[in-house]
C-alpha cells in the first residue's frame, strides 16, 4: 500500500487523438454524394456520429478513414443526394 | 451556402469505438460544441467509457475523469470544490452518464449532488438499457422491451415495469433547471446546454439516444426513430425553468406502433399491450400540457 501521495503510482492519462483510430475499416457501405443535387443544406454534416463529413465547395467531403458507413447521412438528406454503395462494388 | 445551424467546431473526434449510428456519440459530439473548450467530464461506467478509446487514446478534447459507476454526482461536485478551492470560476463541470448510471446505480450521488444545489451539469443520456454490458434492462427500459435480461421466447417476459420518470425525480429536487432534448434535435439540444451552463446551481438533461445495436435496428434509422419517439409521444421535448414548464416542441401525433415495430426489441408487442402504453403516453403528455399552462397561470398572477 502507497503511505504517501508521491508512492502512488501515477494515473494513466490518454493524450493521443483518436484520430489515429482509422475506423473506415467497419464499414460495409460506403456514402457518396452526387454533387450535382446537393443544395449544401450540410444536414449530414450535423447529424454524422463519426464526424466523417467535411463542408466542401460543392458538399460534402467524406473522411473515408473515419466513416463507419451507418446511412444516417443518406437517409437525413432532404434531396436524396447521397448513396449508400457496397464496399466490394 | 446555407448557414450551420450548430458550432462548427468539434470537440469530439472521430475514430471513437462508437457502434454505427450511435445516438450517445452525436449526444455528446453535440454537448462539447455547446460547452466548449473550458470544461471537465466526468464519466462512469457505460459505453461512453469505452468509446473514447483504448489507452493512449481519446476522441474527447476537454478533460475526462473516468469515474466509477455510482459515482458520478458526487464526482461532479469534488471537481467543483477543487475548481472553487483553487480559485478558478470559468470552467463548466459536467457529469455524462448512461440511464442505468443515472435512473439506478447513480440515483444516490445524483441525488445528493442535487439536495447540496452544487454548480454542475449532470447529463444522462438515455438508451433505454446497459448496452455497455450487452443489453440488460435498466429502470429507463420501457414497457414491453427485450433486453437480454427480459427475454421473449416462449415465456414472454419482456420488460414489465414502466420507464422511470427521472425529470420528474429530478424536479422534485427543485433544482434551478431540467429539461429534456433528443439527439434528432440538436439546436434545441445545444441551446439547452449553453442555458444549463448559465444558472447556477444543479441542472439536469436528460437526452434520448438511439441505440441501434440495442434497439435492434438498422443504423441509418437513429435520426428518424428519434423523431418519431417525439411524435408518437414515446419521449417530450420540455424544460422545467425555476418550477415553470414549457414543453418545446408539439408536433402532430403519430403512430406509437409504427415506432415500435422499426425496433426489433418491440417487435413481439401484442396489439393490447401497445394499446394499453399508448393511453398510457397520452395521458403522460396531457399531464405535461396542464403543468404548462399551470405554469403560464402562474407567471400571471403576481406575487402577493
Ligand atoms: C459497480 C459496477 N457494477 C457493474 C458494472 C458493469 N457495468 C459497466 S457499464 C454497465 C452498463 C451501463 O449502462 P448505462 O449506464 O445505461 O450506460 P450504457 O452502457 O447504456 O451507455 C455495467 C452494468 C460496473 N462497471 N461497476
Ligand atoms: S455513413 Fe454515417 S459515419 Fe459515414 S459519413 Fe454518413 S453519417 Fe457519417
Ligand atoms: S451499444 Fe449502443 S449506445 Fe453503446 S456504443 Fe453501441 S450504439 Fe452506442
Ligand atoms: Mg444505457
Amino acid at each position: 500500500m502507497p503511505q504517501t501521495i508521491d508512492e502512488i503510482p501515477p494515473t494513466p492519462i490518454n493524450t493521443v487523438d483518436s484520430k489515429t483510430v482509422k475506423t473506415g475499416g467497419w464499414r460495409a457501405f460506403r456514402p457518396v454524394c452526387h454533387y450535382e443535387k446537393c443544395i449544401r443544406c450540410w444536414t449530414c454534416w450535423k447529424f454524422c456520429p463519426d464526424v466523417s463529413i467535411s463542408l466542401g465547395e460543392e458538399g460534402p467531403i467524406y473522411d473515408y478513414d473515419h466513416c463507419k458507413g451507418c446511412g444516417i447521412c443518406a437517409n437525413e438528406c432532404p434531396v436524396k443526394c447521397i448513396e449508400m454503395v457496397p464496399e466490394n462494388k | 451556402m446555407a448557414k450551420l445551424t450548430i458550432p462548427e467546431d468539434e470537440l469530439m473526434s472521430p475514430g471513437h469505438m462508437g457502434c454505427l449510428g450511435c445516438g450517445a456519440t452525436l449526444a455528446m459530439r453535440y454537448v462539447l460544441k455547446a460547452a466548449g473548450r473550458r470544461t471537465i467530464l466526468s464519466i462512469p461506467a457505460c459505453c461512453w467509457a469505452v468509446m473514447p478509446g483504448v489507452w493512449p487514446n481519446t476522441c474527447l478534447q476537454v478533460p475526462e475523469l473516468y469515474t466509477p459507476f455510482e459515482t458520478t454526482g458526487a464526482s461532479i461536485s469534488g471537481i467543483r470544490a477543487a475548481l472553487d478551492a483553487t480559485g478558478q470560476n470559468d470552467v463548466n463541470v459536467i457529469g455524462f452518464a448512461g440511464d442505468g448510471g443515472t435512473a439506478d446505480i447513480g440515483i444516490q450521488a445524483l441525488s445528493g449532488t442535487a439536495d447540496r444545489n452544487d454548480d454542475v451539469l449532470y447529463i444522462m443520456y438515455d438508451n433505454e438499457a446497459y448496452m455497455n454490458t450487452g443489453i440488460q434492462r435498466s429502470g429507463s427500459t420501457p414497457i414491453g422491451a427485450w433486453t437480454t435480461t427480459t427475454p421473449v421466447g416462449t415465456t414472454g417476459s419482456w420488460e414489465k415495469s414502466p420507464k422511470k420518470n427521472m425529470v420528474a425525480i429530478m424536479a422534485a429536487h427543485r433544482i434551478p433547471y431540467v429539461a429534456t432534448a433528443s439527439v434528432a434535435y440538436p439546436e434545441d439540444l445545444i441551446r439547452k446546454v449553453q442555458k444549463a451552463l448559465t444558472i447556477k446551481g444543479t441542472k439536469f438533461m436528460h437526452i434520448f439516444a438511439p441505440c441501434p445495436t440495442g434497439w435492434k435496428m438498422d443504423p441509418g434509422l437513429s435520426i428518424k426513430i428519434a423523431k418519431e419517439a417525439l411524435s408518437c409521444r414515446a419521449f417530450n421535448l420540455f424544460e422545467i425553468e425555476g418550477g415553470s414548464y414549457k414543453i418545446n416542441m408539439k408536433p402532430k401525433k403519430t403512430s406509437l406502433k409504427e415506432y415500435l415495430f422499426k425496433q426489433g426489441r418491440f417487435k413481439h408487442m401484442p396489439e393490447d399491450l401497445i394499446n394499453e402504453l399508448e393511453t398510457d403516453l397520452d395521458r403522460a403528455y396531457d399531464e405535461l400540457l396542464r403543468l404548462e399552462s399551470l405554469s403560464l397561470e402562474r407567471a400571471k398572477v403576481p406575487d402577493a
